[in-house]
């Protein structure tokens, strides 16, 4: 195809045909400011900030809904764009509960962003916040929606329809009374929400938060009596910088350490641990359901089996394919894991009182939040996580507590439970679990190393929605001689919208996979509600790069050679599948309504 | 007082000669692209208010490459005082189904839908009655379209040609970005061609008498007739079809009741008139006569000395607070400024001045709102704020 001649203020540029006018403005360093538009999504065009002059044209255009066309002749900066644009920005505002210094968001919101750099100074309008019934909605563990901070651009009802497929959040009524709400207008903890967070992470404003937990934290950190435990994520440390500073796909693992223990932590340690600890108790899981399947033809087996570390994809098929719960690996997610270890194992070994152990993880993640919240999530006999931050929040307090993150030495992890592999850390992006899985599995079925190079799955790796693999075991150990030349079925999805996919498939019989890993969100944990604002398909990319490199950079490199592991099992737990990691590590699901 | 033209009735849409089938089968016989170029000639405009060309649209839906195109007739009439389709349906519904057939034996299509707005449910039975004994004769003739109705559920929107396909599709009835247009990718993104119902009953008239007929009705850029729902203050209200071109002032002497003080043409989303321009202003796309000219669905509204424009203007702004569907910033927020800026004025909350900030407002509107609701709010508003100012504010 010829490629477009267009002007943009006077200059010519030349334009692949398609792109939209502000793809090509982007292109050539012009700024046009957006609200609606964002990256992962559709296209909306219904803020209207991104308007521009088409020459000859007496309406403006949205340049993000408007493809470029020969000869046009744009002009982004026209006194005609700066007064509609800066009235749209005073409409949003009329509209909007602009209380920013009491925002959470208050420093990272698009709309204050815009504001301030049309110096918005007075209100000319007249404030509409009072005439309007606008509520807040706080019975999630996860997530807070404050209808008087939204200004309509419905990203998240987009992202929730079009990453995760769940449609929580949609639009009611119309004209004034237009807003975002949920089924019936029931609060996000009553309907089809997974927690998920995407929603969050895509609002550009304060009408979707996080429901924060830092002034617990500070509370306990504070308290003389109480031993404060903090794990953290793997992909915490490859999203953190971003909201400290550095660029995206830094990886700031031995500076959030050193934050860490400079917050007061008593003990920083490392969800890694039982990310490794999940790939030892859920592929001997695999394994066991293989042999019952293949040698004892028991028709009870549930094949494929699907992994159970994202608490989003786990609230999901509760909802929506409960009929299925019975192929979740029983396994608990890590973070859960490690709750259940951190009052019983580390307490333990460490001669302290369960009672007064206060446990808080660090995750790039919402539903981890409500997924601690579980009635079932006490196996340790008390509640085995107490509270969950996102990487958003440790960053807020790490600003709070007047730590300079740029200049802090790299530390390690305490011990135990701090010590991790490589496996453990490509938990963070999507087919990390599966590469993990593979490693140790085929390992332990083969005693040989995963056929690939340098260990790297690269199959299972990348950022395509739903991924297959095959990997054919050959002359496996004699105990496992029943697998030979069996060829492992495996795929991956991430984001809901593409595990509904495969779903849809498995109910369809259209596919028979034997272990299928699923992520709630796009690109894995890297990608998750909790991470720094923005995410976008570019920062995603930086973050998994991160996330391999730092897999690279460990020395073990899986998740059985971790010597914490063996010796886990040495010590405390027995065997994988064994009567104490029942007790401790797996748990069962909850069928839950569609409404 | 000079007139430069007089008002002129006709009487085409509703002459019932009862001859539709054999128009048909007549027109069904001629060449595609010699009925294109006949509705090209005529200069036919969409009546829905908007006024597109009708036999470009048509021409380039024949265009349109697809295995899949649609014709639809949009009968979702909801402008305030604008009742016209209703009585095409009821009357000479044929003429309709007949030229939506045809339009689709033009692009290539064998699938019609009439989008009925939600509150002619009354008109349902009937039509449907219409429809059978219309796909009955097609099938005697061989000629394979039938036409199904899609009931609106009333919002003013869904008139919106793609706020219209969006609620057929099931989707909430919110304006697409343009382009792409219907006549690319319209319903369920196939070309389609969206006709209002009586721009379809005019083809009618053109396929049958020929496009010099009408053609030579009305005025240079705007030709032949056109349906006026005439209603407000005056002593004959009703339908009426008059060649195009006319001016106010003999409208209200035909219509008035003496004292008009101000027309409202095209409904709330037109111009409020005022008599002091009556003479000056002529009803079409762009009249001949000097001064300004103004494109209508229909809809007149006559107002006399006893009606408050204040009013009227705030009655229109509710109307378009509440219809907005809501999604774009300045139609949604922008109406309610509007409507709550008008009422702050009149208390006195607001000093007079606020009056021209709103007009600036009503400029952004029409600037950048995303479809023609919120755009042609500024009509309506400036059009009576200019005019009656000190009714505004008194």
């Amino acid at each position: 195809m010829n490629k477009i001649n267009m002007t943009i203020n006077g200059v010519v540029y030349e334009v692949e045909p398609g792109k939209t006018i502000l793809e090509a403005a982007r292109d050539a360093g012009i700024i046009i400011p957006t609200l609606c538009y964002h990256k992962d999504l559709c296209i909306a065009g219904n803020c209207r900030v991104c308007v521009v002059e088409i020459v000859g044209q007496n309406r403006l255009s949205a340049s993000c809904a408007t493809p470029c066309q020969d000869n046009m002749e744009i002009l982004t900066n026209s006194l005609k764009v700066r007064n509609s644009r800066k009235h749209i920005i005073e409409l949003l505002l009329s509209e909007h509960n602009a209380d920013c210094t009491k925002c959470y968001k208050n420093g990272n919101c698009e709309l204050q962003e815009l504001a301030a750099e049309y110096k918005i100074m007075s209100q000319d309008l007249i404030d509409l916040v009072p005439f309007k019934n606008y509520t807040i909605d706080m019975f999630s563990p996860s997530i807070i929606k404050d209808d008087s901070k939204c200004i309509r651009c419905q990203r998240c009802v987009r992202t929730c329809a079009e990453l995760q497929g769940v449609n929580a959040l949609t639009v009611a009524y119309k004209g004034d009374h237009m807003k975002i709400s949920t089924f019936f207008e029931k609060s996000l903890n009553d309907v089809v929400c997974t927690n998920c967070g995407q929603c969050v992470n895509h609002c550009p404003t304060g009408a979707l938060i996080e429901k924060n937990y830092i002034e617990e934290v500070w509370e306990a950190i504070s308290d003389p009596e109480k031993h404060v435990v903090v794990q953290t994520a793997p992909a915490v440390r490859v999203g953190l910088g971003e909201e400290l500073g550095f660029e995206a796909g830094s990886r700031v693992t031995g500076k959030m350490v050193s934050a860490l223990k400079s917050l007061g932590f008593d003990s920083v340690l490392d969800t890694d641990f039982t990310a490794d600890l999940t790939i030892m108790e859920e592929g001997t899981e695999l394994l066991t359901r293989l042999k019952r399947s293949l040698v004892d033809h028991d028709p009870d087996v549930k094949l494929p089996m699907a992994t159970s570390c994202s608490p989003g994809w786990i609230k999901y098929i509760e909802h929506l394919y409960p009929e299925y719960l019975g192929h979740l690996s029983t396994c608990k997610s890590p973070q859960q894991m490690f709750g259940a270890l951190v009052k019983t194992y580390y307490a333990r070994s460490r001669k302290l009182n369960p009672e007064k152990i206060v446990s808080v993880s660090i995750m790039p993640c919402t539903a981890k939040k409500f997924e601690s919240n579980r009635p079932e999530m006490h196996d340790s006999g008390y509640r085995d996580v107490d509270y969950v931050l996102t990487t958003r929040e440790l960053a807020i307090m790490i600003k709070q507590a007047g730590i300079d993150f740029m200049k802090l030495p790299d530390k390690k992890f305490d011990r135990i439970m701090g010590e991790s592999t490589g496996a453990a850390v490509i938990f963070g992006a999507t087919g990390g679990v599966m590469e993990a899985a593979l490693r140790t599995a085929y390992e332990l079925v083969t005693g040989r190393e995963v056929p690939f190079e340098n260990i790297n799955i690269m199959p299972v790796r990348g950022m395509e929605g739903v991924r297959e693999a095959i990997i054919k075991i050959e002359n496996p150990l004699e105990a496992w001689s029943f697998l030979d030349g069996v060829e492992l079925r495996c795929a991956i999805a991430h984001g809901l919208v593409n595990a509904k996919k495969v779903m849809d498939e498995l109910k369809a019989q259209k596919n028979n996979y034997h272990f299928i890993e699923f992520m709630a969100c796009p690109g894995g944990c890297l990608g998750g509600g909790g991470q720094p604002i923005p995410t976008n398909p570019e920062i995603r990319e930086k973050r998994a790069k991160a996330i391999y490199d730092e897999d690279e950079a460990m020395h073990i490199r899986k998740s059985h050679e971790n010597p914490e592991i063996i010796k886990i099992y040495e010590d405390y737990l027995g065997k994988p599948l064994g009567e104490k990691s029942h007790h401790l590590l797996h748990t069962k699901y909850t069928e839950r309504n569609r409404y | 007082m000079a007139t430069a033209y007089n008002l002129k009735r006709a009487d085409f849409i509703f002459r019932n000669e009862n001859d539709w089938e054999k128009i048909l089968s007549r027109t069904l016989q001629r060449d595609k692209q010699e009925l294109i170029n006949e509705l090209i000639s005529s200069e036919l405009k969409g009546r829905g208010g908007a006024g597109f060309p009708t036999g470009l649209k048509w021409k380039l839906a024949s265009e349109a490459v697809s295995d899949q195109k649609y014709v639809i007739c949009n009968a979702d009439e909801g402008e305030p005082g604008t009742f016209k389709d209703r009585e095409i349906l009821t009357r000479v519904p044929f003429k309709v189904l007949a030229a939506m057939s045809i339009c689709g034996y033009i692009i290539g299509c064998n699938t019609g839908i009439i989008y009925l707005r939600g509150e002619y449910k009354f008109l349902k039975s009937e039509l449907e009655k219409a429809i059978k004994e219309f796909e009955y004769y097609c099938k005697e003739i061989h000629f394979d379209f039938n036409i199904q109705i899609f009931m609106g559920s009333g919002a003013y929107i869904c008139g919106e040609e793609t706020a219209l396909m969006e609620s057929m599709e099931g989707m909430r009835g919110e304006p697409r970005n343009k382009p792409p247009f219907p006549t690319g990718s319209g319903y369920m993104g196939k070309p389609t061609v969206i006709n209002n119902v009586e721009t379809l009953a005019h083809t009618f008239t053109i396929f049958k008498y020929g496009s010099k007929k009408f053609y030579d009705l009305g005025v240079q850029f705007s030709r032949g007739t056109k349906l006026f729902s005439v209603s407000g203050d005056t002593p004959k209200p009703g339908i009426y079809e008059l060649e195009l071109g006319m001016s106010l002032s003999d409208f209200v002497d035909e219509f008035g009741d003496g004292d008009t003080k101000a027309v409202q043409v095209g409904g709330a989303s037109g111009f409020l008139v005022p008599r002091k321009r009556f003479n000056e202003t002529a009803i079409g796309f762009k009249g001949k006569l000097s001064g300004i000219s103004l494109p209508t669905g229909g809809s007149m509204m006559l107002f006399n000395s006893t009606r408050s424009m204040y009013n009227l203007l705030d009655n229109y702004l509710e109307f378009f607070r509440e219809e907005s569907c809501g999604q774009c910033t300045p139609c949604r927020v922008g109406c309610q400024q509007l409507l709550i800026g008008i009422k702050a004025v009149k208390s006195g909350a607001k000093p007079a001045g606020y009056l021209d900030k709103l007009l600036k407002l009503t400029e952004t509107m029409q600037y950048t709102a995303k479809c023609g609701l919120g755009q042609s709010v500024a009509n309506s508003f400036s059009s009576i704020v200019e005019n009656f100012r000190e009714e505004m504010i008194y």
